[in-house]
């Protein structure tokens, strides 16, 4: 068992380190305080090949595996969790499911834009009575002939805003249930395809989450991604790669907490000492760095798996499950280290208190993980 | 092999720079332990009175290379002259400033003769025949001790501000002993196409006795006007942190640390300036250091010898005031 | 333009150093190392040339195995080829022998421009680039902050004291940068993994024919004794009062305690 990364995952480690701690980190509260995306920065993403990170080199991708994204997604998150989150979404929820199941045509059309950062890509699954139940899912794609007519509405889409490629999982068949679902590619441009409300988040303000519209939404019949019928299949591969991606976010936020936290503790003086020499301030850095090493550990092991081609939905759902508790726990930590300046925007860490929450609700709340890895463990009952 | 030290006069605006009688001062003392002479090189066009101040500052002996071809420090020029003199005479030590004319010439020098070579010297000492140069390294995070081996020529490059000025004595005299230049234009392969003064008010920083520096706590160009009026109270260079290079207030010109310049003046005053360690590598150096900013978390106190927690715009006039109070009752 | 660019591998800045017990050498377990962050202008400037030129870029190192990982980083930023000089007997080379190794390599080819970072964190030396141009027999500039190229000659601007020098070298010359002349890129991750791909040559003194006792410690002119740490700054004194108070203390201070003023 070798526990130790390779010189080239050191490399790609210290290569993002490097950039988000140069690029991204001085920007952080101005992006949150003001919801800003930013344009020019995804672009640099993009150039250094962080867009595509697994897709193989001849779509334009970085041809890497998944520990490398995970290393990456952690370095991201750590100088800011929004621009992760839409790292994210296009390198899991949109190239992934694009390079396993698309066809030659839509690969070599699809993936080297956004594996590039030319194109942002976005996934519509959730909608306004389909949430944790995503298989109950209304949305429909009616076969017209030459093409498919979309109808339905999605909600709470990251990079909804600026994305131009978006998965949409929409209901083609009879059958009920999950079943009758199918996957398929939409643009910004195909007529009948809007963004709706915009909405305003507690954090990770910096991407956009909004409403994607579809009414009479008419798209070429080449666009259905995978097999009739099978678009649940899609949803649910797509999101172990998706949750290990979610897992390594929460690590690196948990990450930012605690070494804001413990660079605050050195300083803070109280009672004649720094506040780090305090047992109760070195306890709570002591438990955030042990299970941020668990989690990391579990998403490495997931990570692992998915690059040797085995099953890993059980090890990506604890990962997630497992990271995302332990960023929110240690952000909440990290605020009580800094006390009263902890609640002043001023200070980092109220926004990783912030930014920690959503990792415990999307591609699948905690809930969905425990039932998940419940399953895989006992059975279904 | 001679016992004699040597000194490589560096001339500026017709003058010898600062570091050339720093480091004849520092030459008598060696030349002591040696048993040998204090020779001083010079070089240069129309530089054949150089001779009587060198002489002044302790060189016994000066060899003179005195032609148009050398008016400009080129390396092939330079080179092509020392080295055989030095091949002929064999020095002890041979002591160069380290100065951009100096960190360009000395290791060429040093390949081209086999000497042995130590640059960033703090301290130069010598006994029982052997020298050693202690140096830092590893950005200041640690000190060397460096022993030249062997007995052939030995080339220490000297760091600014170490050694002090010798008291000039007009009434010593030196050898003097020309050095025949027979250049080939065409063996020269660099050519000086101009020289930009970069317009200061100032002393360069790596000349400078003391220093007073601003950063981010100026909070913008003209505010550097504050510094200027203090600098000239205390004789000082002004200079900068990194942040106001980045934001464009003054030049690249001005920037002490990792990516700027390393200073070691006797008295560092940093006003508005937080101490990231980026910039403390360069100037943690200083004999004395002087810290203004108004917060009193700034790592910069954690080095400085004197902490003033207080507004650098309140502060800085005050000091700036009192400076010229104590040197107007100075002189009565 | 063919362009070889010198590479060193040193301790990364930001790291702790520790100074081992018989103060011969740092402990080097668990220590970051990086490319030299002047090596990594080179190498930017280098790519740069290649940009608007055409040509290649070769890395050259003349380090221990792990100097390799140099190699990598340069690679990954996009040169074409790297040279490994390693050979047990470089283990307490002087500077001179070091740039000796190196000129040898480089002379195995011909390159219009060789580049290197105007000196190494690790020891602040600045002495591999000149003595590399003795060696090689070629012009030099060092200290270069802008580098244009034209006609057989490169035009570089060099920050001498209180003033820039605009030089005019000859070329093939060797040429060391500063800093201040370009922003390196990151590597990308495509570049990291055709980096993983790229072969290294890897050449021993005796491939270049050079006799160990020429460059090795035997040859050193000189030697470090001893590290120790820094001086301690002794603990300083903040002054407390109104501004009017603490600056008349501090001006006291300063003439009277450390007589500066």
């Amino acid at each position: 068992m070798e526990f130790e990364l390779s010189e080239e995952h050191r490399l790609v480690q210290r290569t993002v380190r490097d950039w988000a701690t140069a690029r991204l980190l001085p920007l952080a509260a101005e992006m949150d305080r003001s919801s800003r995306y930013p344009p020019e920065l995804i672009r640099e993403l993009g150039d250094l090949g962080l867009m595509g990170v697994f897709i193989p080199e001849e779509y334009g991708g970085g041809g890497m595996d998944t520990i490398s994204y995970c290393i990456i997604m952690e370095e991201i998150a750590r100088a800011e969790a929004a621009i992760s989150a839409v790292l994210s979404v296009n390198n899991s929820l949109v190239c992934y499911p694009i390079f396993a199941f698309g066809d030659d045509r839509q690969k070599r059309h699809y993936l080297p834009d956004l594996a590039r950062g030319r194109r942002i890509g976005c996934y519509c699954l959730t909608e306004p009575t389909a949430g944790s139940d995503a298989g109950s899912l209304a949305a429909t794609a009616r076969d017209a002939g030459d093409h498919w007519v979309l109808n339905g509405t999605k909600i709470f889409v990251t990079n909804g805003v600026e994305a131009n490629v978006l998965i949409v999982y929409a209901r083609t068949e009879a059958d009920p249930g999950s079943r009758g679902i199918s996957a398929l590619i939409a643009e910004k441009g195909d007529p009948g395809l809007s963004v709706g409300k915009v909405e305003h988040k507690l954090g990770i303000r910096a991407s956009s989450t909004c409403e994607i519209v579809l009414d009479e939404c008419r798209i070429p019949k080449d666009r259905l991604l995978g097999q009739r019928g099978k678009g649940f299949h899609v949803a649910l591969a797509t999101l172990d790669g998706g949750r290990i991606g979610i897992a390594a976010q929460a690590l690196g936020i948990a990450r930012a907490a605690m070494e804001d936290a413990t660079a605050y503790a050195k300083e803070r003086r109280q009672f004649g000492r720094p506040i780090a020499a305090f047992q109760a301030t070195q306890w709570k850095i002591a438990d955030m760095a042990t299970r941020i090493q668990a989690g990391r550990l579990l998403a490495y092991r997931a990570a692992w798996l998915r690059d040797q081609g085995r099953r890993h939905t059980r090890e990506a759902s604890m990962a997630k499950l497992f990271a995302s508790e332990t960023a929110m726990w240690a952000a909440t930590q990290a605020v009580q280290i800094f006390g009263g300046y902890g609640y002043i925007q001023e200070y980092p860490v109220e926004r990783h208190f912030r930014d920690a929450k959503i990792t415990e609700i999307y591609e699948g709340t905690s809930e969905v993980q425990r039932m998940v890895i419940a399953r895989q463990i006992m059975g279904a009952s | 092999m001679s016992s004699d030290i040597w000194v490589l006069a560096e001339y500026a605006g017709g003058r010898p720079r600062k570091i050339t009688y720093e480091l004849l001062g520092k030459a008598s003392t060696l030349a002591q332990e040696a048993g040998g002479q204090v020779v001083a090189l010079a070089l240069g066009s129309g530089i054949a009175d150089a001779a009587q101040d060198l002489a002044a500052h302790g060189a016994e002996v000066v060899r003179v290379a005195d032609d148009p071809l050398l008016a400009q420090y080129t390396t092939d020029a330079y080179a092509a002259v020392i080295e055989p003199v030095l091949s002929v005479e064999e020095p002890f030590l041979l002591m160069i400033g380290s100065t951009a004319m100096g960190r360009d010439l000395a290791p060429r020098l040093a390949a081209r003769l086999g000497a042995g070579i130590v640059t960033d010297c703090a301290a130069v000492e010598v006994a029982d025949g052997a020298v050693v140069a202690t140096r830092p390294v590893m950005t200041r995070k640690a000190i060397a001790r460096v022993a030249f081996r062997g007995d052939g020529i030995r080339i220490a490059v000297v760091l600014p501000n170490i050694f002090a000025p010798p008291r000039p004595d007009p009434s010593r005299a030196a050898e003097v002993l020309p050095i025949s230049v027979t250049l080939d234009p065409a063996a020269i392969r660099t050519q000086v196409l101009e020289v930009k003064a970069i317009a200061r008010e100032t002393l360069p920083l790596t000349e400078a006795d003391i220093i007073v520096s601003g950063g981010r706590g100026l909070r913008g160009p003209e505010h550097f006007a504050l510094l200027k009026e203090l600098a000239q109270a205390l004789g000082a260079a002004v200079g900068s942190s990194r942040p106001p290079v980045d934001s464009g207030w003054v030049p690249h010109d001005y920037e002490i640390g990792q990516t700027g310049k390393t200073v070691n003046p006797q008295l560092y005053i940093a006003c508005g300036i937080s101490g990231a360690p980026q910039h403390l590598a360069g100037m943690s150096g200083s004999r004395t250091i002087v810290a203004i900013n108004k917060d009193p978390q700034a790592p910069i106190f954690s080095i400085a010898s004197y902490g003033v927690v207080g507004d650098l715009f309140v502060v800085v006039p005050l000091l700036a005031e009192e400076v010229r109070r104590l040197r107007g009752a100075s002189h009565g | 333009m063919d362009v070889a660019v010198c590479v060193k591998h040193v301790p990364d800045t930001e790291a702790a150093i520790r100074i081992r017990a018989d103060g011969h050498g740092i402990d080097e377990s668990g220590l970051p190392f990086v490319m030299n962050y002047y090596d990594e202008h080179g190498v930017e400037e280098a790519l740069r040339i290649k940009e608007r030129l055409g040509g290649t870029v070769t890395l050259l190192t003349a380090g221990p195995v792990r100097a390799a990982l140099a190699l990598r980083s340069g690679l990954a930023m996009g040169a074409d080829a790297a040279v490994h000089v390693e050979d047990p007997a470089l283990e307490g080379a002087d500077h001179l022998g070091v740039a000796k190794a190196l000129a040898a390599a480089i002379s195995a080819q011909h390159y219009d421009l060789i580049l290197c970072g105007k000196l190494a964190t690790d020891d602040n030396a600045a002495i591999v680039g000149p003595a590399l141009a003795e060696f090689l027999g070629l012009p030099q500039a060092t200290a270069v902050t802008k580098l244009e190229l034209g006609d057989g000659a490169a035009t570089v601007h060099r920050e001498v004291e209180g003033a820039i020098e605009v030089l005019r070298v000859a070329l093939p010359a060797v040429i060391t940068v500063e800093r201040s002349i370009n922003e390196p890129r990151y590597p990308s991750l495509p570049g990291i993994m055709k980096a993983k791909r790229t072969p290294l040559t890897t050449k021993t003194l005796g491939d270049l024919g050079l006799p160990p006792g020429e460059v090795g410690m035997a040859a050193a002119r000189v030697e470090v004794l001893d590290l120790s740490p820094p001086p301690q700054r002794r603990a300083g004194r903040i002054l407390q009062g109104e501004p009017p108070e603490m600056v008349k203390e501090l001006v006291r201070l300063l003439h009277e305690e450390a007589k500066v003023l």
